[in-house]
């Protein structure tokens, strides 16, 4: 069990994909990490960490009936398996708004510069298909103070953007 | 004290009222008052927490600024009498190191609960405060904030939403 690998897995989404996959990674012998899958837009996404003796190469091997048969997409770095290290955020962000090219890059880039450093970001398109609406929410950890983003997100919500800040105050007991 | 963590099945148990005041329950509330205070962040700490299956809890919150606080609570066989709003939070333990997570709780609760000395008291606590008791009083119940995880993601869940006025 001496590699950790990064497995992203994507294409169209179908019943029974996860269960498929993971089946084939534990016959293969290997461990599971951290994962997180989605359905975006209605496509199935997966990323997992996968821990193995395996080499990239026969770690492929592996998972390719698995992927050919549901007519997935798999791709697989090597990674630093780092568990036990996560960093609680403490800030959450949600902005919503009239979907338009733009909105992550301005408020990210906003935020990025008054000192967010993000550990969670999910974004999502809801509304009609003539009236698309945008829906963002991030978590991360604000390394100059949560002013400093409250007064990034003001300029940003001149713009039409709806958004806000809540302080995470973790209660460890 | 050593903390035990998760899975340990101690922590699943339901505790027992305590019904000796003595010298040794003053001595084992010291002992585990300096545990909670030498936890990474700990604001609140319960007796199966250390693997005394007995209903006694701490919390004390007046180390975090801007938030409202009883000071250093000795809560024995306590009991929640009246609790309203909910509100996610996020939660950690120190019986479960570095993972923390969503969990609904009441604003604010009423719970009564005997000190020390066996006398009887009444606190009144919201927020950040409320939180932390009704995480320990769990602990007397044999349940731990995983019991109670909702999700991190889909969390469009204002804060405010369902508070009375």
């Amino acid at each position: 069990m001496n590699h950790w690998y990064m497995l992203t897995v994507v294409g169209e989404d179908r019943r029974g994909i996860v269960a498929h996959l993971t089946h084939a990674l534990y016959e293969g012998g290997c461990n599971l990490g951290e994962a997180s899958m989605m359905r975006l837009g209605g496509n199935f996404s997966i990323m997992m960490m996968v821990q193995t003796e395996l080499s990239k190469h026969a770690l492929d091997d592996l998972i390719e009936p698995v992927i050919d048969s549901l007519g997935l997409h798999a791709h697989i770095d090597r990674i630093k398996g780092q568990l036990h290290h996560h960093h609680i955020p403490d800030v959450r962000i949600h902005v919503n708004g009239a979907d338009r090219a733009g909105i992550v890059s301005q408020v990210v880039g906003a935020l990025a510069e008054a000192g967010l450093d993000i550990t969670d970001l999910e974004t999502d398109v809801g509304g009609t298909e003539q009236e698309p609406i945008y829906i963002m929410i991030i978590e991360g950890h604000a390394v100059e103070g949560i002013e400093s983003l409250r007064s990034a997100l003001q300029i940003v919500t001149r713009d039409g953007i709806d958004a806000r800040i809540d302080e995470i105050d973790t209660m460890v007991g | 004290m050593d903390i035990i963590k998760y899975p340990d099945p101690r922590l699943k148990q339901v505790s027992a009222a305590v019904d000796n005041f003595d010298d040794q329950l003053c001595d084992f509330i010291r002992e585990l008052e300096q545990t909670m205070r030498a936890g990474p962040g700990g604001v609140g700490i319960a007796a199966p927490q250390v693997g005394y299956s007995k209903q006694i809890v701490i919390v004390d919150v007046s180390s975090r600024p801007k938030i409202a606080s009883h000071g250093c609570m000795i809560l024995i066989n306590p009991e929640l009498t009246h609790w309203e709003g909910l509100a996610v939070g996020r939660e950690g333990c120190m019986s479960v190191p570095d993972y923390t997570g969503n969990v609904i709780r009441a604003e604010r609760i009423t719970v009564q609960a005997l000190n020390e000395r066996g006398e009887q008291q009444e606190f009144a606590c919201e927020g950040f405060e409320a939180r932390a008791v009704q995480h320990e009083i769990d602990h007397l119940q044999g349940m731990l904030f995983l019991d109670r995880l909702v999700s991190r993601r889909n969390d469009l869940f204002k804060r405010k939403v369902y508070q009375k006025k």
